[in-house]
């Protein structure tokens, strides 16, 4: 597992991202951020707090309620030199954005053979359980990881947001991040000062050897939990993170399920068609003749969330849920 | 729809006599490129679709001369007249039609993506008001870096039904950026007249959000071209948008594949306006009342562009498709 060096501190989630912001518009001149209450609310989330004071709001930009609006803005500045950082608040939003996002920032280098560029970041958030009901709590990551030209990252730890921040914001292509709502007061370890982590390297959240847990964003720390209850019955689980689901890290994933023989893939939007089953199709092509079981996948439930805690509860994977997918894989139930 | 030739006009006598010409050659060459590309369809060497912009060349010529080679363009998918006027060279737009590496793209954008960095197009778009965003942002990017270029955006009258173009037009008022929206009123969103689409005064809604906005006969050069130089200089020293009206027709049907038009349109109709209202005629009948130039000079440069077309096509025809290793290149930068 990949740790910061030396004498870390301990900062949220949000606190990582809005470093990782500050120290790419001090390095470069050319980032700006624009979304809905993005200056002195700093989001509703106050992810972005401080940032208008410090470099102004022709730098941090407070826009209208008009999500295609600000990311065709953002398209048509990213061709033109600058480096956009446009902020839509909810992961659910993003369904307003998508001929800008799908059909202009996504195709604009190929399109062009090559001649233009838009070196833009989505930022944006994913997640269910916040008792926000059905448009404000989807997990949407697998619309945008299925078109070719955007990149698309899935951070899980404050130490891993804000490298992966800056990675993002230095790449020169569109790239979608997704934060996940309820991991914003999460605290992590981040080190002080300069580092930047590559886009397409899985990280191995925890060694097993009987199972491998891949699992994304929000689903890291569930897995991770079930990961310790799976350890008092014996059974040894790796927990695998991609934290980008393009570019995917498809040997790291391969090599952790020929090693364990078995594999779960956990990931927060909505099972059919999803993430878990691009990773479940990787592992089972690459890794076939070393499994002792399916690969099996968990996602959200192929429901609208729904409002009522009891029953929105219901429509993600647990630590419970994981426990006992694993133990049946290992045939243990 | 009778031609407002008024040779005594002030506006135009303070135009040289070399830019007339120069304007006549550019509209000549939007027009014999697209008699050509019509000819490519007919006879089967083009792959797909065009929609030719016959008709409507005074528009993309009057407004691109009154902008700077390095002001920026978005276009439309009948975007080759945007693109010559803003310089691009037509054997290299051919090869695009044509799916050949020497085009502008490489072969991979085609007759509705031509993009040319070079001449600051940033692309024709073939999603109706889908460049509405990159104009604004490419305007709101050179007002952030001190340019003091502008972007013009190019749209038909179809693009008023989006409502992106809306979301754009009201930050481009709110941040005074320096944009001229060019609203090219051919009268047929697709097979479609205007009058069952649009409701109320078109020039309206800019003008709603404050933008100054005019109309123009858009087949008559002179009226474009000196209304676009007064809109573009206001544009640049203020810092502030404006909209363009040009009222115009297109002599073809909605693409190349368009020819029975009857169900939409009369065939009196379109005779009218190639008779009456032919951008080319209106033009050559007024600098020859204007001893600008004479017939054997009209002669001449019917000749030249005749040849440079034709040379131009034969480059397109002649030159060699991309290699297959090209397929997923440019897919990211």
């Amino acid at each position: 597992m990949s740790m910061p060096d030396g004498n870390a501190r301990v900062i949220t989630f949000a606190q990582a991202i809005n470093e990782a912001l500050a120290e790419e518009m001090r390095r470069d001149e050319r980032v700006f951020i624009i979304g809905e209450d993005v200056a002195e609310a700093g989001t509703p989330f106050k992810v972005l707090s401080g940032l208008v004071q410090e470099f102004g709001r022709d730098r941090v930009i407070d826009s209208p309620i008009s999500e295609p609006g600000i990311t065709g803005l953002s398209v048509g500045a990213a061709m033109t030199g600058m480096r956009p950082v446009v902020d839509i608040m909810f992961g659910d939003f993003i369904t307003l954005t998508m001929d800008q996002i799908v059909n202009q920032a996504a195709k604009i280098h190929y399109m062009s053979g090559g001649k233009l560029k838009v070196p833009m970041v989505l930022r944006t958030t994913l997640g269910a359980t916040r008792r926000s009901a059905a448009q404000h709590s989807q997990s949407l990551h697998a619309w945008l990881s299925h078109v070719p030209g955007l990149k698309v990252v899935v951070p899980s730890t404050p130490y891993d947001a804000k490298g992966l921040m800056k990675t993002a914001i230095r790449d020169d292509n569109p790239v979608a991040f997704f934060e996940d709502k309820l991991m914003f007061q999460d605290k992590g370890p981040v080190p002080e000062g300069e580092y930047t982590i590559p886009f397409g390297v899985a990280d191995i959240k925890r060694e097993g050897t009987d199972i491998t847990l891949v699992a994304t964003s929000s689903m890291v720390q569930v897995a991770l939990k079930a990961a310790e209850m799976l350890a008092e019955t014996g059974i040894s689980a790796e927990v695998v993170d991609p934290r980008t689901t393009f570019p995917l890290d498809k040997e790291r994933l391969i090599k952790s399920a020929i090693k364990t023989s078995r594999a779960i893939i956990i990931d927060e939007g909505y099972e059919r068609y999803g993430v878990t089953a691009e990773l479940a199709s990787v592992i089972a092509d690459g890794a076939f003749y070393y499994l002792d079981a399916p690969v099996k996948r968990m996602g959200a439930m192929d429901v609208p969330v729904p409002f009522s805690p009891v029953l929105e509860d219901l429509t993600v994977p647990t630590p419970e849920t994981v426990t006992h997918m694993a133990k049946m894989l290992c045939g243990k139930l | 729809m009778t031609s407002k030739i008024d040779p005594s006009n002030p506006h135009f006598t303070g135009v040289d006599r070399e830019q007339w010409i120069h304007i006549y050659q550019q509209m000549l060459r939007i027009r014999l490129f697209e008699d050509t590309a019509n000819e490519l369809y007919r006879s089967a060497k083009m792959p797909g679709l065009t929609h030719m912009y016959s008709g409507q060349e005074a528009v993309a010529v009057g407004v691109c001369e009154a902008l700077r080679p390095d002001d920026y363009i978005t276009s439309t998918h009948r975007g080759h007249g945007h693109c010559l006027a803003k310089g691009a060279k037509p054997n290299i737009m051919f090869a695009e039609l044509l799916g050949k590496a020497a085009g502008y793209c490489r072969g991979k954008g085609g007759s509705m993506h031509i993009a040319d960095m070079d001449s600051g197009n940033l692309g024709a778009n073939a999603i109706v008001g889908g460049s509405a965003g990159i104009a604004t942002g490419a305007a709101m990017s050179a007002k952030m870096r001190g340019s003091s270029q502008i972007a013009a955006c190019f749209f038909g009258e179809g693009a008023l039904g989006q409502g992106l173009l809306y979301e754009v037009m009201n930050m481009a008022q709110l941040w005074q950026l320096p944009v001229l929206y060019v609203c090219e009123n051919n009268l047929y969103n697709e097979y479609t007249h205007y009058s069952e689409t649009t409701a109320g005064d078109l020039l309206k809604r800019p003008q709603a959000f404050g933008i100054h906005g005019e109309e123009v006969d858009g087949q008559d050069v002179r009226f474009v071209y000196t209304t676009a130089l007064r809109l573009v200089e206001q544009v640049r020293t203020s810092q502030s948008p404006a909209f363009l009206q040009c009222n115009t027709y297109r002599f073809h049907g909605h693409h190349v594949g368009d020819i029975d038009r009857t169900y939409y349109r009369s065939k009196e109709e379109e005779a009218q306006w190639r008779t009456n209202r032919d951008p080319l005629t209106i033009l050559s009948e007024w600098m020859m009342a204007q001893e600008i130039v004479d017939q054997a000079l009209l002669a001449d440069i019917g000749h030249e562009i005749e040849g440079e077309t034709e040379a131009a096509v034969q480059f397109g025809l002649n030159a060699p498709y991309p290699d297959v290793s090209e397929v997923n290149q440019h897919v990211y930068a």
